[in-house]
């Protein structure tokens, strides 16, 4: 099917006899990236946990807030507890594999919130500061260094404290803190090919400014960012989670891992089950997104791979 | 050189002006008014309102009060918090040695177990070992701390009772006044027997727990910077003269590999601060973070301007002298840029 793409994508070059075929981009990527059997497996346990969060509804057992009082801090399946709630349930009856399930949704989708307005935004500002120069670049850059210069929690912590706790809130805290990573990137990358002579003709051909800034130059630096934005994912996920541990992102009684870790503190000695899966649901979600970037860094950045 | 490091400095101005623009901005966007928040909602006389917002210098144009604000900062005062009635920079330096404490103790720990790991897992490159380290850094990496610090108490406090559950000291058997505001300093000080011990354990957890993410990316950075360094001639030519193993990588490898070790450890500051704020919550640890936390709960914003304002004036003084440090080690930047 690859291959195919790769025909219809370029019509215009005859197929020559005699000189085999390169092998499509994307074949030439999976055949890197399925090198590393770690990358495999993150990617892997991603897709698993993008399904469940995908099909929720039909995967969980129960709702993720529907109480069952008469069935409060039941023990796990393979602590003691039934079936019907093969996790157990929390404090107030609540079923916690159904809320895992749910909260997976929740988590992926700040990940992939944060990371789509980061890279959208990075790409405007990189490109922005790069093509445009003088006050712009100077303005962006130093802005950039002041968001840096705040810890990220704290910068995350001021932002919330402004616009007042809540999940969407929650995307923009974050999305600021990791915002200057993406800038800087572009920024970057696009200066190192704006000195390139493919740029150059392009400007003596008389290419517009906009059309050199995303046709011409910006598919040459998707590479670092498209890896930026995979580990930009888990960063997300983790700075979100611990917002709402702290009480500042999603409010109750949204199935936030984060918020059901906050709310479980209390029942450490009574019912550890509690505490300990949403917190291992974070850990797996976060070292498969981590696994699968490392893996797409080998494979499109082999400047940048890990000696 | 000293031109080279004045025009760093000088640089730095524009974020502290900037820094302080934030949080004077952020603070007026916040919603509920600050008379509101002191006089309670039942409403004042107009005459004692407008005498309020005189006192608070709310009736002078925006660009006044920011100057203001500006000119207090420069002068050592980061407003009065509005809850305690102490100035924040008072309330700061009594809550700072608590979190210095802690990141110190944190960094310690990452240091006194990445470096050696890296290095051996660099050595025995491609080995159990080796696999391991990167597995548990990756780990590390990742991990949800505030989870990880809830899990310890859980399995070394509750489980096995080796461990305090939370705070700093043991103040039923022990009491002292603070001296240096550093309990294990301040316990010796006070000769009380097994005064040290206590704080001692108060600070093994959360210093695991807030050195996690440091070890991780400590262990990676020796090991990457390690076996690029292995792979130079010079370290080479060392093999060749017959150098003992240990004396090539202890002595001739391991000196140049922890340039970039030591700035990446210089550039956790910021990392240190922000997991502080996890760490002392779950620790309940008398900081700085948990200090900030609860300023927001307690909408006491004078409290957080001035902490948010002076935490990261501190990590942007950390970062800007190891960025000097780098550059005075390593001479190869200096002509770079």
């Amino acid at each position: 099917m690859a291959d195919d793409q790769a025909l219809a994508l370029s019509p215009a070059v005859p197929p020559v006899e005699g000189v085999p075929a390169e092998a499509s981009p994307l074949r030439a990527f999976w055949s890197a990236f399925s090198e590393n059997r770690g990358a495999v497996l993150g990617l892997a346990v991603v897709v698993f946990i993008a399904l469940l969060a995908l099909f929720a509804p039909f995967v969980a057992p129960h709702s993720p807030i529907e109480q069952f009082r008469q069935h409060v801090q039941q023990p796990p399946v393979w602590a003691g507890g039934t079936w019907a709630f093969p996790f157990g349930t929390d404090a107030v009856g609540r079923d916690v594999l159904s809320r895992l399930i749910y909260g997976a949704r929740i988590s992926l989708g700040i990940g992939l919130s944060v990371m789509l307005v980061s890279v959208v935004v990075g790409i405007v500002l990189g490109l922005a500061s790069a093509f445009l120069r003088g006050i712009v670049e100077v303005v962006v850059m130093r802005v950039m260094d002041l968001v840096v210069a705040i810890p990220s929690l704290v910068l995350a912590i001021l932002v919330v404290a402004v616009l007042g706790p809540s999940l969407l809130n929650t995307i923009v805290a974050v999305t600021v803190v990791y915002l200057p990573r993406y800038v800087r990137l572009v920024r970057a990358a696009a200066l190192a090919e704006l000195s390139k002579e493919y740029v150059i003709a392009a400007q003596v051909a008389g290419v517009g400014r906009l059309r050199l800034m995303f046709v011409t130059v910006l598919p040459n630096c998707l590479a670092p960012l498209i890896v930026q934005a995979a580990l930009g994912i888990s960063d997300a996920i983790l700075e979100a989670a611990a917002l709402g541990f702290l009480g500042l992102g999603a409010q109750p009684p949204t199935p936030e891992w984060g918020a059901m870790l906050a709310d479980s503190r209390e029942f450490i000695r009574a019912a550890p089950w509690i505490v300990t899966l949403p917190g291992l649901a974070i850990l797996v979600t976060v070292v498969a997104i981590n696994l699968m970037g490392d893996g797409l860094r080998d494979a499109l950045d082999p400047k940048l791979r890990r000696s | 050189m000293f031109r080279f490091f004045l025009r760093r400095v000088a640089l730095t101005l524009p974020t502290f002006v900037a820094l302080m623009f934030v949080t004077f901005v952020a603070v007026r966007l916040v919603p509920g008014d600050p008379i509101e928040a002191r006089t309670g909602e039942r409403g004042i006389a107009p005459e004692r309102l407008a005498q309020l917002r005189h006192e608070l210098g709310l009736d002078q144009p925006v660009w006044r009060q920011f100057l203001d604000y500006a000119n207090g900062i420069v002068h050592g005062d980061f407003g009065v918090s509005i809850v305690t009635k102490t100035p924040v920079l008072q309330e700061f330096a009594v809550l700072f040695p608590a979190t210095l404490e802690l990141a110190f103790c944190a960094l310690i720990f990452a240091v006194v177990l990445g470096i050696p790991a890296g290095v051996l897992a660099a050595v025995k490159r491609g080995s159990v070992f080796d696999h391991a380290v990167m597995t548990v850094a990756l780990t590390g990496y990742s991990m949800p701390i505030f989870w990880w610090g809830l899990l310890l108490i859980m399995f070394m406090s509750e489980y096995l009772g080796l461990t305090p559950v939370s705070g700093r000291m043991d103040l039923i058997n022990y009491y002292f006044e603070p001296v240096t505001g550093f309990m294990l300093i301040d316990s010796i000080l006070s000769g009380q027997e097994g005064a040290f011990g206590a704080a001692a354990a108060h600070l093994v957890l959360p210093s695991i727990v807030l050195g996690t993410i440091p070890l991780a990316v400590i262990a990676r950075m020796t090991r990457s910077s390690m076996l690029e360094v292995l792979g130079e001639d010079y370290v080479r030519t060392a093999r060749a003269k017959g150098l003992s193993p240990l004396r090539v990588v202890g002595l001739h490898a391991l000196r140049n590999a922890l340039i970039p070790v030591v700035t990446v450890i210089g550039l956790q500051t910021g990392t240190l601060l922000a997991g502080a704020v996890l760490t002392e919550t779950i620790f309940a640890w008398p900081g700085v973070g948990k200090w900030l936390i609860e300023s927001i709960a307690r909408r006491d914003y004078p409290a957080l301007q001035g902490g948010i304002m002076l935490i990261s004036g501190i990590v942007i003084v950390v970062n800007l002298i190891v960025d000097l440090t780098y550059v005075a080690i390593n001479p190869r930047i200096r002509h770079g840029g």
